[in-house]
């Protein structure tokens, strides 16, 4: 259950609609199982209340949209971003992606996402409906008689799991209570990838990316990948590919992928939630932070507007990455 | 009608691998279904259905049609096609074979495609009736029965046993291969199964979607629909719904330099990209909003218009599960035909 509820997004939508500080407003709207839920744009006060959700599913990162929707819409859109979006957010900003007078922020307390698949892993498939505003998660499938009672904790996506704030770095307003940055787990798995030998990481690559489907949607859910023509999609390019012609390919597209969007990648989780075929493509990602972490020092992605990402930025006592890595890796 | 017990299957499996390669979905990596070549050990997964549809038994994501090498000023042409062998796919949904018949009106009509053609007339199908469907699936809405698959052969699973019935000369013969270990039986069995399915298709979330609206001579009504524009307002554009779905059949072939010739290869496109069909003028269709028209428009009412009123959709509902953004051709229907 989420602490804000979606009534009360609902009335503070409408009520900034109303005052006329903004002219329309970004949400999530429901769709056939209460579970698919889509992005929409909202104009009055009726669609809001008759579309508008606001549940555990309402996983989508607002702040790409901005992009294309800051340059479409009349006056201010309203926006309601929940701590990891606000990084995104900022790290669009950085890089001037779009205006941002046109938008009104409003923060949202966020208790974690739910992964439908691992409800499903719980309460198979078949789901008619499911009801987050209880204590637990209430899943009703056509085969019980009786909603199926889930913890909501033990349906979480995995970056919520491994969530790295609670803290909004960005809005105009705030609903609810303030959170914190998080010491998590998230380097877990990376370090977990690093003790293996390269001929173990290659193997354990090469069989997630051997899964691609090369669909895009890791690039296109991405807030870092907002270049108007993506290199992929480019003819002239002389890369670009529908599908890898063969698996040198395939790699290539991920490692470009992965090092465009280093520095620039908040970890938002939004490449790994949309994948159709569960690549856990926030390792390559984390990877790349991590390795940022240890040669220039802590940073992170969108914590500030203008910030410099230690991959653009230069100066004179830099670290070799040899000098760092000599020693723990052979191949490095 | 034959039986076999579910615990005599890979005895089964390694006898007709041992004389044609058997593909059937297992559980991968990932914890998800995935068709793959039957091995010693391979379980058949309890999924209902693979993520990734079985389009790719015939009509795969990328092949080579040719190659060219280059030395000097000749150039030659090497032809890559070697001759397809036999195989059989076990496990394939009901909706999943409809699709082989909407693959088959685009590729085995004049100009037929030799490549598609040849691994079709080697391939055995083999279906299997679905006993729990998911929210997602709605086949029932274009005519296609789960509980009575098509395909060369089709089975039943009960709790114990597999029951097998041949439909046509291909699974007559496969019938006889497997006879060894099968016994002839009744047909009850399957009766009883295919009641219980049908009562739970009834209680799906869809059971009550109609396709009545749409189909062929209908562009008019639909194309400038208003509603395309807020349908079409969150799509990313990515292409995963035309990759995961079992009937989108759009491709394109390009050339890939291998620095001393080329190898020209066919690779799966999606109208979902901003240079699909790219011509020397630019993209026919400018906006996002013109090319996820396309997409439903081509299998709600181009198809159907050029194939006897058929729709390229049969309800599997992958692009259901699998869009980003919860966007598909439900919600297109809903909102378009009026419900
Ligand atoms: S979303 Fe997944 S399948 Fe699609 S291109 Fe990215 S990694 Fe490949
Ligand atoms: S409808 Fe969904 S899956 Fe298809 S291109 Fe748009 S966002 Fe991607
Ligand atoms: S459009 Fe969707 S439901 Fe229909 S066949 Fe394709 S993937 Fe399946
Ligand atoms: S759409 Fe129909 S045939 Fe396909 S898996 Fe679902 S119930 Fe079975």
């Amino acid at each position: 259950m989420q602490k804000v509820s979606q009534q009360q997004l609902i009335d503070k939508a409408v009520s900034l609609l109303a005052d006329g500080t903004v002219s329309c407003v970004l949400g999530w709207t429901k769709g056939e199982f209460d579970y698919d839920i889509t992005p929409a744009l909202f104009t009055d006060e009726a669609s809001l209340r008759q579309g508008f959700v606001w549940n555990d599913f309402c996983g989508a990162n607002f702040s790409k949209y901005l992009v294309a929707k800051t340059r479409k819409c009349e006056g201010k859109i309203l926006v309601f971003l929940k701590p990891c979006d606000t990084y995104s957010f900022n790290q669009l900003l950085t890089e001037h992606r779009f205006d941002r007078e046109k938008v009104y922020a409003v923060g949202i307390p966020c208790e974690g996402m739910a992964d439908i698949d691992k409800v499903k892993a719980i309460c198979g498939d078949g789901i008619s409906s499911i009801d987050c505003n209880g204590e637990k998660m209430a899943v009703q499938t056509i085969y019980e008689d009786a909603p199926v009672q889930v913890d909501a904790s033990s349906v979480l996506a995995e970056r919520c799991i491994n969530c790295k704030s609670k803290k909004h770095v960005a809005y105009d307003e705030l609903m609810g209570d303030e959170g914190d940055v998080i010491d998590s787990a998230r380097f877990d798995e990376v370090a977990k990838l690093e003790a293996m030998t390269p001929d173990e990481r290659f193997t354990f690559w090469q069989n997630e990316l051997s899964r691609c489907i090369r669909c895009n949607a890791c690039r296109d859910a991405c807030p870092a990948c907002t270049c108007e023509v993506c290199v992929f999609n480019n003819p002239k390019s002389g890369v670009e590919n529908k599908s890898p012609a063969n698996s040198f390919e395939e790699k290539m597209f991920h490692i470009i992928r992965a090092f465009h969007v280093a520095g620039r990648c908040t970890d938002c989780g939004e490449c790994s939630r949309v994948c159709p075929q569960n690549i856990p493509l926030h390792l390559l990602n984390r990877k790349f932070i991590k390795d940022m972490n240890e040669c220039y020092g802590e940073y992170q992605a969108g914590a500030e507007v203008g910030s410099r990402a230690p991959l653009v930025n230069y100066t004179t006592d830099d670290l070799e990455p040899g000098e760092v890595f000599n020693g723990r890796d052979s191949d490095a | 009608m034959r039986k076999c017990s579910l615990d005599a299957l890979q005895a089964l499996f390694a006898h007709v691998n041992a004389s044609m390669a058997l593909y059937l979905p297992v559980d991968g990596s990932d914890g998800k279904a995935v068709y793959q070549k039957w091995s010693e050990g391979a379980r058949w997964s309890h999924a209902l259905n693979t993520v990734r549809s079985p389009k790719d038994f015939f009509f795969p994501q990328t092949e080579d049609l040719m190659k060219f090498k280059t030395a000097g000023k000749s150039i030659e042409i090497v032809d890559v096609r070697n001759a397809a062998e036999d195989f059989v796919i076990f496990g394939v949904r009901a909706c999943d074979v409809k699709s082989f018949e909407i693959l088959d009106r685009v590729f085995l009509t004049d100009p037929v495609d030799s490549f598609y053609a040849s691994r079709r007339e080697h391939g055995t199908i083999v279906s299997v009736a679905c006993t729990r469907p998911s929210e997602t699936c709605f086949c029932g809405t274009f005519g296609i029965d789960a509980a009575s698959p098509a395909g060369d052969v089709s089975c039943w699973k009960t709790e114990t046993e597999l029951f097998w019935q041949a439909n046509t000369p291909k699974g007559e013969a496969f019938l006889q291969l497997i006879a060894p270990l099968t016994e002839e039986c009744g047909n009850e069995a399957v009766q009883a199964q295919q009641e219980k399915t049908a009562a739970v298709m009834k209680k799906l979330p869809l059971a009550e979607l109609k396709a009545d609206a749409f189909g062929g001579g209908k562009t008019k009504e639909f194309f400038d629909r208003p509603e395309w524009s807020e349908l079409s307002q969150a799509c990313l554009g990515c292409g995963t719904c035309t990759f995961v779905c079992p009937t989108c059949q759009c491709y394109d072939i390009k050339d890939f330099n291998t620095g001393n010739g080329v190898i020209r290869f066919r690779c799966w496109d999606s109208c979902m990209y901003s240079e699909f069909t790219k011509m020397a003028h630019g993209n026919s269709r400018l906006s996002q909003k013109e090319r996820f028209r396309q997409r439903f428009m081509h299998k709600l009412v181009y198809y159907p218009e050029n194939n006897d009123g058929l729709f390229s959709c049969v309800g599997c509902g992958r692009c259901l599960s699998k869009c980003p953004i919860s966007m598909n051709i439900v919600k297109v229907m809903k909102k378009l035909g009026g419900e």
